[in-house]
């Protein structure tokens, strides 16, 4: 399985992805550094904000939780398809989507 | 005899370890490398130990910092299980507590810390438990369902967050703080009293200003603990968080120059230590540059040791760290940017009481850190401000209806 990453150079770069990590872990460990995730996951940066740009047919992305929200609507980069990465889980449904990692802060 | 030689050895597979062998292959580092660390297990998020994990939310492969694969996909030798003794600097060698020897043309070391420990009476009975690493943890969580009170000695963030944690999973907590509030170590006063009102009302007791005299036992196994005014506390297990000690030992023994005080092994802007070839990263640097003390953060660990790899492979970039910091507890969530230490003044944004707002600390007039509790804004804005040393008029800083973003210099 794999997802299409959007470096901030414009290049898009196909990388594996595994089902079980998290979208933000499945970047790192692709070796896009630029994807800082400086707590790892604790939802406590914002450095792991991506955009979603496409996702395969019928394809939904796990709802937001409010702690998730509320980090995200204090960046300032924040569009409608912005999630933090470390928020989604990757699974099946989502081999082939697309995501834009998002300015630095 | 030496057992392998390595072009870059690190030694601790912590956050700063895992790092550096991973910054060392980005900059195109293409001699040898070996992770070498004490623990059985590859590199983890360590804060998770007093959030999620102890809490039984996030399993711990969803923890390791990378998949078991990356490191040898990245040609890196992982050692676990194995412990550096000491360190030869002339030779260019380590030893190892089972006796090898391992050459390195440049040494990492990312040994961390290792948590302080009691000496009163008693310190050595079973249920005495440290929260540092995994083995830590899953002893104590292995204990949990036997155990209904519990006692937190330490004040600290890791003990406020097993506290909270503890208290959720529905045990009787209490936590035994010397100082007169907790987390005095690090935040200003509005910031204690704020967490200590939030663990009271979630049931948790504090004693405050209050010593250990003597962890007090039945057949071998804690049954309390004596406070030095002579209250017992009843407890099925004590967890001690009284901080860390730096593992620089070997280090020291072999030349490198110790921090003032004991705080660690001195580092320089690019995370040299005063041995040839030798650097070090993490809870165990001080860096020469700063203040004098330890910043015990994950993310000071990845930025020394991002430093000492770029060195290592040619690219040096001196390090200019502004520290990041964060600290989960119930449903709060605290970030921290800048360092407090030293400040002269602290300006409280929003009220407390609405379990959101912002202290900010200011040192000669600029803003020099920020605490923030549920304000993801105020932290993200006041980095910046934090970076540029802003000075700003405490008033208006005070006034958490104007966004941190539309303050310039104005004091
Ligand atoms: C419970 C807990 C919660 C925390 N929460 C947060 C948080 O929310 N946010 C935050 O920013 N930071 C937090 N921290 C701090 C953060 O985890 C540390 O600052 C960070 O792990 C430091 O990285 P390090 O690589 O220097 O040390 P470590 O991660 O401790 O790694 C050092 C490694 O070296 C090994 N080692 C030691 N001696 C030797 C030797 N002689 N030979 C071989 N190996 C050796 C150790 O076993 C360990 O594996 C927390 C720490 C703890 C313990
Ligand atoms: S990695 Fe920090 S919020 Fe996602």
């Amino acid at each position: 399985m794999h997802i299409t990453v959007r470096t901030r150079d414009g290049d898009a770069h196909p990388v594996e992805a595994r089902t079980g990590l998290s979208l933000m872990q499945n970047i790192r460990n692709a070796g896009v550094d630029e994807l800082e995730a400086i707590c790892g996951g604790s939802l406590s940066c914002a450095t792991c904000h991506v955009y979603v740009d496409s996702l395969p047919p019928g394809a939904e992305l796990s709802p937001m939780s409010q702690d998730e929200e509320e980090l995200l609507d204090a960046c300032d980069d924040l569009t409608e398809n912005s999630r933090l990465s470390c928020q989604l889980v990757f699974g099946p449904a989502l081999d082939g989507m697309r995501v834009t990692i998002a300015p630095e802060y | 005899m030496t057992h392998g030689h390595y072009d870059c050895l690190i030694v601790g597979a912590g956050h700063a370890g895992a790092q550096a062998a991973i910054s060392l292959r980005q900059s195109g580092f293409e001699g040898s490398v070996c992770l070498l660390g004490d623990e059985p297990v590859a590199p983890y998020e360590r804060p998770a130990l007093s959030k999620e994990y102890l809490a039984g939310k996030k399993e711990f492969a969803r923890l390791l910092l990378r998949p078991a694969e990356f490191w040898p996909e990245h040609d890196v030798t992982l050692s676990p299980g194995r412990r550096v003794t000491a360190v030869e600097a002339e030779a260019h060698t380590v030893t190892c507590a089972d006796a090898t020897t391992i050459g390195y043309g440049a040494l990492v070391w990312c040994a961390g810390g290792t948590p302080r420990t009691l000496h009163c009476p008693g310190h050595g009975l079973d249920g005495i438990h440290a929260i540092r690493d995994k083995a830590d943890c899953d002893r104590l969580i292995a204990a949990l369902p036997h155990s209904r009170r519990i006692v937190v000695i330490g004040g600290g963030y890791v003990g406020l967050e097993a506290a909270a944690v503890l208290s959720g999973l529905g045990k009787q907590v209490v936590v035994i703080e010397a100082l007169d509030r907790v987390l005095a170590r690090v935040a200003a006063e509005p910031l204690s009293r704020f967490y200590e009102a939030e663990h009271r009302a979630h049931g948790v007791e504090l004693r405050l200003g209050t010593s250990v005299a003597e962890i007090v036992g039945r057949d071998g196994a804690v049954s309390g603990v004596r406070l030095a005014e002579g209250t017992v506390v009843a407890a099925e297990q004590v967890i001690v968080g009284i901080g860390i000690e730096p593992v620089v030992e070997p280090l020291l023994a072999a030349g490198a120059q110790a921090a003032p005080g004991g705080a660690g092994v001195l580092v320089d802007d690019l995370c040299r230590t005063t041995l040839a070839d030798v650097y070090a990263a993490g809870d165990c640097a001080v860096a020469r540059s700063g203040p004098g003390i330890r910043i015990e953060s994950r993310h000071n660990a990845t930025e020394q040791a991002d430093t000492a790899a770029k060195a290592i492979s040619g690219r040096p970039e001196p390090l200019r760290l502004v520290p990041l910091f964060w600290s989960n507890q119930y449903d709060l969530r605290l970030q921290t940017v800048g360092l407090s230490h030293g400040h002269d003044r602290t300006v409280l944004r929003g009220d407390p009481g609405s379990r959101s707002f912002s202290l900010v600390y200011l040192k000669d007039g600029a803003v020099a850190a920020l605490d923030c509790v549920n304000t993801a804004r105020d932290y993200l804005q006041g980095r910046r401000l934090v970076e540029a040393g802003t000075r700003v008029d405490p008033a208006l800083l005070a006034d958490a209806r104007t966004p941190l973003k539309d303050m310039a210099e104005s004091a």
